[in-house]
């Protein structure tokens, strides 16, 4: 929770991260050299839009990225509990995958199995990870249910996930990934297929599961309201990029990077009054093409000939914990005031 | 002559029965109550369930043991009576007895092999679709080199290494003739499904590509492996009937359908019933089968014209 000097060693480490996709055109280098660090007990909230990147690392972390056509280079390491995940046997992997790390997912519907009944799958979790028998993993899953506040959960186990709604579908899925009490917890746009009301549900739901269990949660999104709600800290990406580290207070005070002003000025605010939305200009560059220098400088407002030819490294920036791609950290003479 | 005539009545009963309570059962779910609205599909099973049934109790059924000749000289070739409601063959067996127990090789035959082809079949295509690479290019071009030799020369090639080929080694040659198609659907089902979210879920939950193969790629793709195996029992029928009757498949004097329209064959301007009952049922049961296929594809598929 707290980012003072004396922070813990983080559970997951992430350095150099590359996963690139040969494609028919061209190599796309959807994950270029990320870093991060997932410290016990927070939350990491990933924001960026689509095509950043932000899916492709956190399936990179589990290895779940379909080879071919993705590899992750070597020299990326993924270091969690001392090990490199990046070179552990199948079978070891499979020992951390949905029992160390747990993963839930954007579509809830579509990622449990139609022809098992949600209680069945659950139970699964605790037969392959815990070795239970099948009674015994049948009472935990209800268990589980009751515990993600599913109503009537003996009743709702026998049910198949078409007879349940998109929330109560997330809950179940939810329930698989916290069966073993993970250390770790990757949501990938956990609430972006549900309905607003329900997205505060299921937010809620990871935030009290997170600080009974004292489990890390990265939470996947492109969405800033999510992040300013549930997130301690806050990475931004951009072209298989982090631009930008910050404490989620700091980032919404005091931006450093323009994306990330970009990302925050394109959202509406009820105190702004009406007007136009400002958006950020173009869109993301094909991943096979990104731009020399930075990825950035095409759609930046600020850009200037430094930006053009050279590639800024992460520079820390005046508050702890603070970093951004820019130059505009050594250079802040160079910003520009907001167009009017 | 009671106690047949009284069995006869009683598997027929039974049959009904059975297929009827079939339906009851299985009510609430759609699939089994779009089978149930296709009049083919249900007299498809009425008559699989009938012939299932003889089979099964063809020592109450039949009225004559199916090897024994009571008359060669005085009973051969007689017509349909009542002693003998189907006539009798050159031997002067009983047809209609030997059309009972013909049911028990035919069906066994074509049930077994079917089963075999299928786990070949299924197998191959799972692991061909879910591993993609080039375990995927080698097993799919063996498909490739099976599919395209027609199967009945491969089958008389084997074959013909035997004089009396024993019934196991028939059922296993036409198994393991039949499953490049099963594969081959199989695994382009498989190669859907691998790419469905489910799929990734249940690897992030750690599970093997043994347990994501047989629990979640299998199961989902059931539909239409039922579909292709019902269809391919009434083809590997024919087959075997094939080479029973050119002299390759079932050995006299176990009877089979193929077999007894062989026998039939000398004979067939002065006893045309030897043959011709046993080929049509063949016939019968071969579209029987295809009718119950049939409806299960659409049962399982169900699309706007069938809704």
């Amino acid at each position: 929770m707290s980012e003072t000097a004396a922070t813990p060693p983080p559970v997951l480490s992430i350095r150099d991260l590359k996963t690139y996709f040969v494609t028919g055109a061209g190599t796309a280098r959807a994950v270029d050299g990320v870093s991060l660090d997932l410290r016990p007990g927070e939350t990491l909230g990933i924001v960026g839009e689509s095509g950043s990147g932000k899916t492709v690392t956190s399936l990179s972390i589990l290895r779940l990225i379909p080879e071919p056509p993705g590899h992750i280079m070597p020299g990326s390491l993924i270091e969690f509990e001392g090990r490199n995940l990046l070179t552990l046997s199948p079978a070891e992997l499979r020992a951390v995958r949905g029992n160390q790390i747990a993963m839930v997912f954007q579509e809830p519907m579509s990622s449990l199995n139609p022809v098992f009944t949600v209680g069945d799958q659950i139970a699964e979790v605790a037969r392959v990870h815990l070795g239970l028998s099948k009674p015994e993993a049948w009472i935990r899953a209800v268990d589980m249910l009751n515990q993600v506040g599913v109503p009537d959960a003996d009743a709702r186990a026998y049910e198949y996930p078409h007879q349940l709604s998109g929330g109560t579908c997330q809950r179940v899925m939810i329930a698989m990934a916290l069966m073993c009490r993970p250390k770790i917890l990757i949501a990938d746009e956990p609430t972006t297929a549900l309905d607003v009301t329900v997205q505060a549900q299921i937010l809620e739901l990871l935030e009290k599961t997170q600080a009974d269990m004292g489990m890390a949660v990265m939470l996947i999104t492109h969405d800033l309201g999510i992040v300013a709600g549930a997130a301690d800290r806050v990475v931004v990406m951009y072209a298989g990029q982090v631009v930008e580290t910050s404490a989620t207070r700091d980032l919404f005070a005091a931006p450093l990077h323009p994306y990330t002003a970009g990302l925050l000025a394109s959202v509406p605010r009820l105190e702004s009054g009406r007007g136009v939305l400002k958006g950020i200009p173009g869109s993301v560059p094909p991943a096979t093409d990104w731009p020399p220098g930075c990825r950035f400088h095409p759609r930046c407002p600020h850009a200037w000939d430094r930006c053009r030819t050279e590639e800024p490294p992460l520079l820390s920036g005046p508050r702890p914990g603070q970093s951004a791609r820019c130059w505009l950290v050594q250079e802040p003479a160079r910003r520009k005031p907001p167009a009017p | 002559m009671a106690r047949p005539t009284l069995a006869l009545v009683g598997a027929t009963v039974v049959t009904i029965a059975a297929v009827e309570l079939l339906r009851r059962r299985t009510q609430a779910q759609g699939s089994a109550r779009r089978f149930f609205a296709h009049p083919g599909g249900v007299w498809g099973l009425r008559v699989l369930m009938f012939f299932a049934v003889m089979a099964a109790l063809a020592p109450l059924i039949a009225p004559y043991d199916p090897a024994a000749q009571p008359g060669i000289v005085t009973l051969q070739n007689a017509p349909p009576s009542w002693a003998h409601p189907l006539g009798t063959d050159a031997y002067s067996s009983d047809i209609w007895s030997r059309l009972i127990y013909g049911g028990r090789v035919s069906l066994g035959v074509a049930l077994l092999a079917t089963l075999v082809a299928m786990t070949v079949g299924v197998t191959i295509g799972a692991v061909a679709g879910y591993a993609r690479g080039w375990i995927d290019a080698v097993l799919m071009r063996l498909v490739d080199i099976g599919l395209a030799v027609p199967r009945i020369f491969m089958l008389l090639l084997a074959v013909a290494y035997w004089n009396r080929i024993p019934l196991t080694l028939l059922v296993l040659l036409l198994g393991l003739t039949g499953w490049f198609t099963t594969s081959r659907l199989v695994r382009a089902e498989a190669l859907s499904l691998r790419g469905r979210p489910f799929v990734d879920a249940a690897r992030a939950l750690g599970a093997s590509p043994a347990r994501v193969l047989i629990r979640h790629l299998l199961p989902a793709a059931l539909a239409p492996i039922i579909v292709s195996a019902v269809l391919s029992v009434g083809n590997v029928m024919l087959l075997e009937a094939g080479l029973s009757f050119l002299g390759f498949g079932v050995q006299p004097p176990t009877p089979s359908w193929g077999t007894m329209v062989a026998d039939g064959q000398a004979q067939l301007a002065l006893a045309p019933w030897t043959s011709f009952f046993p080929g049509l049922t063949i016939a019968i049961v071969v579209m029987s089968w295809n009718a119950v296929g049939d409806a299960l594809r659409d049962a399982f598929d169900p699309r706007p014209e069938h809704a």
